[in-house]
């Protein structure tokens, strides 16, 4: 089982990580993901992420705007199929799955989409009749 | 005419039609229509481009006329049934007549939130939710679990003492009384409600559990006594606004109504009190 210790130790790491970003948000530079979209969008984006939570692999980036969506300017995926996201006025954030709660981060709402689906897989958005 | 009513106040032969002409709009796939309408202005929806079904002024007409679409829809399948509303500030718990077996079902079960009960459960037959995010394809409740209380009738009173409609910058960040009933602000009623009520109530795709009608009809009730109170208040914006829908500029998706049109209710319904 040495991917499962490697998973636990990812996520204890990306933990600390979360934890020094929002204290220190110098440490943002020393994440080898954030600078591909730093220069996007005209919000601070949030820090990257990418950790197992529940056994699911959570992952969010600055992105740019437009493509098939409106810009919400950072993307966040669960298992690899992209989580719908939109921050608020306010610098909260919320999900499609989750869409009337805010919460303060994108990995909050990531973690609310894991706790969510309850083990469910995502599917790509737009929602469209899935038989 | 269509009258309105208070769910709680409902015949047993007017749940039973009700149902069954939900039931009979979702068997032809006219159903999963609104829901996939609803999804997609949720989606496109934002506090700082186009907005229009959420977090902006016409959050309440644009549901007004969707509401109104679904209710046409329904007459077309039974012509003595309307929308009844849910007042959760009165009807507030899980014990609720609203959840019994003969009208909506109840909560879900805790391991997988699936309802086992009422004519919407997943083993009934004739409730697939076909609109969704996620792989889980029945219906899904935790009543009160994500949040515990929905609100108050002082916070709803608080609310409607509100005088002035909406206020820039017109999205979820706006004082007033429009953002305040959807819930972006302050005491959280509308939002709270799809919060409380869990499964896809909680997510973009919340018209896939029917009492998505009944509580967007009691937010459209509640904007009726807001009028009532403040008969000198309009809503606003006037004109001119990039991104939102003024006074008189047509509505997505139906591009045949504006605001203006919509403010009173009285030619296409009324309630039961």
């Amino acid at each position: 089982m040495p991917d499962l210790s490697r998973r636990r130790a990812l996520t204890a790491a990306a933990a600390l990580a979360g934890a020094t970003a929002l204290a220190v948000p110098a440490a943002r530079a020393s994440d080898p993901t954030h600078d591909h979209g730093a220069s996007h969008g005209s919000h601070d984006s949030p820090a990257a992420f990418d950790e197992i939570y529940k056994g699911r692999r959570i992952q969010g980036r600055p992105s740019s705007g437009g493509g098939h969506h409106h810009g919400a300017g950072y993307t966040v995926s669960v298992d690899g199929v992209e989580l719908h996201v939109m921050r608020n006025a306010d610098g909260t954030w919320i999900s499609v799955v989750s869409h009337y709660d805010p919460v303060s981060t994108p990995r909050a709402a990531a973690r609310a989409a894991v706790d969510e689906l309850q083990g469910a897989r995502l599917l790509p958005f737009p929602a469209s009749p899935a038989n | 005419m269509t009258v309105r009513k208070n769910q709680a106040s409902l015949t047993a032969d007017e749940k039973r039609r009700f149902v069954a002409a939900v039931l009979e709009l979702k068997g032809s796939g006219r159903y999963d229509d609104f829901v996939t309408t609803h999804n997609a202005f949720i989606l496109g929806d934002t506090d700082d481009g186009e907005r229009t079904g959420h977090r902006s002024p016409s959050f309440l007409p644009w549901h007004r006329r969707f509401l109104l679409e679904f209710e046409r829809a329904l007459q077309s399948v039974d012509a003595s049934v309307a929308l009844p509303y849910w007042d959760w500030s009165t009807d507030r718990s899980p014990r609720s007549s609203l959840w019994a077996p003969d009208f909506l079902g109840g909560t879900g079960r805790s391991r997988d939130g699936q309802v086992m009960d009422g004519p919407f459960a997943a083993s009934a037959g004739k409730w697939p939710v076909n609109v969704r995010v996620d792989g889980r394809t029945y219906l899904r409740r935790s009543l009160g679990t994500n949040v515990r209380e929905l609100p108050t009738r002082a916070e709803v009173d608080s609310v409607l003492a509100m005088a002035t409609y909406d206020m820039a910058p017109w999205n979820s960040a706006s004082d007033g009384f429009r953002n305040h009933l959807e819930g972006w602000r302050g005491v959280n009623l509308h939002n709270r409600v799809h919060v409380w009520v869990g499964g896809q109530m909680a997510t973009g795709v919340s018209p896939n559990d029917p009492v998505f009608w009944l509580h967007h009809a009691y937010i459209d009730r509640l904007w009726a006594e807001w009028q009532r109170r403040h008969p000198g208040s309009a809503y606003v914006p006037g004109g001119g606004t990039p991104n939102v829908v003024d006074l008189n500029e047509t509505m997505k998706p139906w591009n045949d109504t504006t605001p203006a049109a919509l403010l009173d209710h009285t030619p296409y319904y009324t309630f039961d009190a």
